[in-house]
């Protein structure tokens, strides 16, 4: 995969973004509530409370190892339910953000998918959904994935779900840039 | 009752039905519309992944262009992605400076300098709230009468601001399918979640998801949906959902606009609808065809749908 230039502008390493995930969690008690709320724990390696804990002993290897925080569908069960109140959906988007900074190998498939994202609102200001799967399935080179949008693609075209010509295109690289700028400065 | 309308990308590309039908709806109902002018993307789940900031700042943009041109007017998203988003962006205007002076800093690039004073509403909160059933039910001159709608809420507008329903029982959908004269299918998905993108990430997680509440859906004419990953994700995998459980789980999904719509007598075309939206709906007295299909075309659909059953 070529060095995705929305991800790597000089952005902190990925020990940083884990000191703030500690400071999210850092009042968690252990009781469980967010495995039990889950409904992806099933599909985890580590379940979500498991996960916390070794974010408060620093464990970054084991943390890196799991891809529990790929699997967080963002449906803010256990944010809601936390009797603690912690900002646990927040903590999994920056462990995603920290495995993306690190780019870590084995979490390319997810880096890509959110990484063509950006790029196509970065140049257009809005997503054209159909080019960017098409890119996203470019960058991971996966023919089984190409196989199963390609069958998807011609469902959605024949219920007559996909768009068709251009639409208005909006640059926002300079948004993008100072943003980046803001929220690295020291 | 005027809006902001803040559409998002999926309704000008795979949910162009869902903006079709919010929009004829509402006016319909006798709200207005303002689109927000030059709106952008709200970075849906990807921002996040890139910069905190960067997550706040690409919703705040479009609030800052809502506000800019009248600002005590609420903003009406339908996409629930986009309606978190901006609520998110909302939130943080309004009750933390210190990210609120962040935001206006990178807005400044673009000559925004928003106080943070608009408020976001989700399309099901405006017809729940604002609009209410009862005004619903004065407009319909076509009742679902013998329809079993599953109402599902999908997430994200409800977790984690439950600002219109009780995010654990969510019920503001059954009075709106009541006034529709169908009847509410009682059932345990309706906050259950889709899997969102994981049905395209991780596509074993996702798919279990989806099996989960088609399945529970057995027995319901149509699942009304409002946001279009849930739309998405219950429609497009249907048949390796079914492959996986070794039953059958082809199901109607609609939007709930479209299911407002139908019932308001508002042509199919408008509503982004085909063949009465897969509904085995009554043929309306006094009218041998609804408008815009084929008397052929609707008949041979409904045949299909009870074969089906």
């Amino acid at each position: 995969m070529n060095v995705p230039p929305v991800m790597d502008s000089s952005l902190p390493p990925a020990g940083a973004e884990l000191e703030r995930v500690r400071r999210m969690v850092q009042a968690c008690m252990q009781c469980g509530t967010c495995s039990g709320s889950c409904p992806n724990a099933a599909a985890m390696d580590l379940t979500p409370r498991r996960l916390w804990r070794l974010v408060l002993l620093d464990r970054g290897e084991e943390i890196f190892r799991s891809r529990t925080f790929t699997l967080c569908s963002a449906c803010y069960r256990c944010t809601l339910r936390c009797p603690r109140g912690l900002p646990l959906t927040e903590a999994m988007h920056a462990l995603q953000r920290a495995a993306h900074r690190g780019r870590m190998r084995r979490y390319r498939a997810v880096t890509a998918f959110h990484h063509q994202f950006l790029e196509s609102v970065r140049r257009n200001g809005r997503v054209n959904e159909m080019a960017f799967m098409m890119h996203y399935i470019a960058a991971v080179k996966n023919p089984l994935l190409l196989l199963r949008h390609a069958a998807l693609g011609l469902q959605l075209a024949a219920r007559g779900s996909l768009p068709l010509g251009r639409r208005p295109s909006r640059s926002l690289e300079a948004l993008f840039r100072r943003a980046a700028e803001v929220e690295n400065a020291p | 009752m005027r809006y902001h309308y803040y559409p998002g990308c999926s309704l000008e590309g795979t949910a162009r039905d869902y903006d079709r039908s919010t929009r004829a709806v509402l006016a319909a109902l006798g709200v207005e519309l303002l689109e927000i002018p030059d709106w952008t993307c709200c970075g849906a789940s990807a921002a996040g992944a890139a910069g905190a900031l960067l997550a706040r700042v690409l919703p705040a943009r479009n609030l800052a262009l809502a506000e800019r041109r009248e600002a005590k007017r609420d903003v009406l998203a339908p996409c629930s992605a986009c309606y978190l988003n901006l609520r998110h962006a909302a939130q943080a205007m309004r009750a933390n400076p210190r990210e609120a002076a962040a935001i206006r800093e990178v807005l400044s690039v673009e000559e925004l300098r928003p106080e943070g004073r608009t408020r976001v509403r989700h399309l099901l909160d405006v017809l729940a709230c604002d609009v209410g059933a009862d005004r619903v039910a004065a407009r319909v001159i076509r009742p679902l009468r013998g329809i079993r709608i599953a109402p599902y809420y999908g997430c994200q507008c409800l977790r984690p601001y439950a600002d219109f329903d009780d995010p654990e029982r969510p019920t503001s959908m059954e009075p709106l399918i009541r006034a529709l004269g169908a009847e509410v299918f009682r059932w345990r998905s309706g906050g259950a979640c889709c899997g969102a993108s994981l049905a395209s990430t991780q596509r074993e997680a996702g798919l279990s998801r989806i099996a989960a509440i088609l399945d529970d859906a057995r027995g319901a004419d149509a699942v009304a949906t409002v946001c279009p990953m849930c739309q998405m994700n219950l429609v497009a995998f249907q048949g390796p959902a079914s492959r996986r459980l070794r039953r059958d789980l082809a199901r109607t999904v609609l939007y709930l606009p479209q299911l407002i719509g139908l019932a308001l007598g508002l042509p199919q075309e408008a509503l982004g609808c085909r063949g009465e939206g897969g509904l085995p709906l009554p043929t309306p007295p006094g009218r041998a065809a609804v408008r815009g299909r084929s008397p052929d075309g609707a008949a041979d659909r409904r045949d299909g749908e009870e074969v089906r059953r």
